[in-house]
């Protein structure tokens, strides 16, 4: 499934770059909603949708865990 | 391969695009070649059964490669996010026709429904606009229009398009105008989405092409099994079920048929492309047009899954009217077309 790919991914690439963070899926509906995804998966970081109906590469995860970071 | 497809995709594409031009040219010779090949006697029954099969399988797929292909980059340039903001506030009428066509080309999947219900619901979108919209995105599917297009030819593809549009719109507007706001789920109102700290990111060529590409590689790896054993299905009554096998059962002067088919097609579940093969079969054995085609909307428009997602957002009695007036449309067409033809 696309979400379990994402997660995945999402995992490999903060071990890739060291960073620490609690990951957790959210499956609630009203919660995803809430954060205004309108295509599932989706990536939130720190309150802030990063991807909406996509499952982009590792790599690409780790340019957006980035340009999060230095944000 | 794969690598080059990443790394280039551009020029992969033009590659690519030869290469399927050029093998869609070659399949009946193929075929034939093959068929010349086991040595089998042509026009005994397994011998065009085979023929059936080396030759449609291919055919299929290559259509089908070709416009996920295609579907996955026109995409790019629709998000739910644009479309909802294109039918905020819409009336009644022009919201509904806008919504249904939308329906075709914003990337949706029954997974979903949820999120962009109340997406829509929350940006001001009417119930009855939304309704037109969640009816037209899983109905008119670019793999079942253009499958039709290459197996019955344009005329086939065309009536499914604008039929699926009419009742898109015809049932989004009647659930409109039947005033059932409180019957969605008291909860949907009360999100308020912090939407507006999301950013739209512009996609390159590059990044539109690439995503074409993954299209095709989640696409096709998914639904290969159904074409074969649908195409298989196809093979096999090719061959050896009598032509007019099913005039009876699903003819013209059979009245029953049409609602009988819905009422079978609802429960069942299948893609656009494992439902495609079986229509080929039922149409080529003597089926007439309104039924099957009120067979293949009932499969693929109305799902027993999506509904049961759908109840998280919609009352009882909300499900019921979309179901019901969804078929109602479904069986108008149907006779309409057994009508006509």
């Amino acid at each position: 499934m696309n979400c379990q790919t994402l997660f995945k991914r999402t995992e490999e690439a903060l071990r890739e770059l060291h960073i620490e963070a609690i990951l957790e899926k959210e499956t609630d509906f009203q919660k995803i909603a809430f954060y205004g995804i309108m295509r599932t998966p989706g990536l939130v970081i720190d309150e802030k949708v990063a991807i909406s109906g996509s499952v982009p590469t590792v790599e690409k995860i780790k340019d957006i865990l980035l340009t999060h970071q230095s944000a | 391969m794969i690598k080059f497809i990443d790394q280039h995709p551009i020029s992969a594409t033009v590659i690519l695009t030869g290469l399927w031009i050029t093998l869609y040219a070659a399949l009946q010779p193929l075929a034939d070649a093959f068929i010349s090949i086991t040595g089998l006697t042509s026009g005994e029954h397994l011998t065009e059964a085979l023929r059936f099969f080396v030759f449609e399988v291919p055919k299929v797929l290559l259509l089908l490669t070709l416009v996920v292909f295609v579907v996955g980059i026109v995409r790019t340039y629709f998000s739910p996010e644009r479309t909802r903001k294109l039918l905020g506030g819409k009336s009644l009428f022009a919201g509904n026709v806008l919504a249904s066509m939308l329906g075709i080309v914003t990337p949706f999947c029954s997974c979903s429904a949820i999120p962009l219900f109340i997406g829509f619901v929350e940006a001001g979108v009417p119930l009855g606009v939304t309704f037109s919209f969640l009816i037209a995105a899983p109905m008119i599917n670019e793999i079942a229009v253009v499958l039709l297009f290459g197996l019955f030819g344009w005329q086939t593809a065309f009536l499914y398009m604008s039929t699926g549009l009419l009742i898109a719109i015809t049932a989004g507007y009647v659930i409109g105008r039947l005033k059932v706001e409180h019957l969605v789920e008291d909860w949907v109102y009360q999100i308020h989405s912090n939407a507006a700290v999301m950013e739209e990111i512009v996609p390159s060529f590059r990044d539109r092409i690439q995503s074409g590409f993954g299209a095709v590689k989640d696409i096709v790896a998914k639904v290969w099994p159904y074409l074969l054993l649908g195409i298989g299905v196809g093979a096999g009554i090719h061959g050896y079920v009598p032509e007019n096998f099913m005039a009876g059962l699903m003819g013209k002067s059979a009245w029953w048929s049409v609602p009988a088919a819905v009422l079978i097609g609802v429960p069942l579940y299948s893609n656009a492309a494992g439902i495609i093969p079986i229509v080929h079969a039922l149409l080529e054995k003597g089926a007439s047009l309104g039924t099957t085609l009120a067979f293949m909307m009932a499969v693929i428009g109305l799902s027993l899954p999506e509904t049961i997602i759908l109840r998280k957002v919609l009352k009882m009695p909300l499900i019921f009217i979309f179901v019901g007036v969804v078929a109602g449309g479904i069986i108008f067409v149907g006779y309409f077309f057994n009508f006509v033809y």
